[in-house]
């Protein structure tokens, strides 16, 4: 945010300060993102990572555990302790994965730029979006709404 | 691509339908899957609510978020 701050000066016409602001924002995460994803793309290693989707489903394609009826789930969204339990989900995604997902939800980067700026193709990109909702959804699943009709924690 | 789609297919395409358009036969074995299928049908309502918590997700520059 410092870059962002000192270069403000140089900036005509505020009308778009947040586009140009999130514009900045956007450039240091992808930077430190291709920083970080040069070793990680390796977890791509075999068919992009679809090996580790296996897990999720039976040898003839229905769900070893079927995803459950979420108690509105909306409500979630007003709770602070939610997004904290969203952010372990997210850290537990190994890295590349976690950044494919985060340029895509958090960015709204479209998944051209994002192959462009890990160096991987497109359907890569989209298998690693991928296997970040099925791991995330699971988490949550696991985390916070599993139980949760059952009694509250 | 059969039109008869598993679980493990659509939920591939319900993903990657999140990220490009699908193609018009995609689009028609989903829908007859989702259809009848309430592991996808949850699990589509699921990635469709885990992108909105995305979205709302406080960052660290969020004065509510202190």
């Amino acid at each position: 945010m410092l870059a962002a701050l000192q270069g403000a000066g140089r900036f005509a016409g505020q009308s778009s300060v947040r586009t140009w602001l999130v514009g900045i924002l956007k450039h240091k995460i992808v930077d430190s993102i291709r920083k970080s994803a040069r070793e990680p793309i390796s977890e791509l290693s075999g068919e992009a990572g679809a090996e580790n989707l296996d897990a999720y489903f039976e040898t003839d394609g229905h769900f070893i555990d079927p995803p459950e009826a979420w108690e509105d789930p909306e409500r979630a969204l007003d709770e602070r302790r939610f997004f904290e339990a969203l952010e372990r989900c997210l850290a537990s995604l190994p890295k590349a994965t976690a950044s494919a997902f985060t340029l895509r939800e958090l960015m709204g980067l479209d998944t051209e730029e994002i192959c462009k700026e890990l160096g991987i193709s497109a359907s890569n990109c989209w298998v690693m979006l991928y296997r970040a909702r099925m791991s995330l959804r699971a988490c949550l699943e696991r985390t916070w709404f599993g139980g949760r009709a059952a009694g509250s924690k | 691509m059969s039109i008869r789609l598993t679980c493990k297919e659509a939920s591939r395409l319900i993903s990657e339908g999140m990220d490009r358009r699908l193609s018009f036969m995609e689009r028609i074995a989903l829908h007859l899957h989702v259809g009848v299928c309430d592991a996808c049908t949850r699990f589509s309502r699921h990635l469709g609510f885990l992108r909105r918590a995305l979205q709302k997700m406080p960052g660290p520059d969020d004065p509510e978020a202190r």
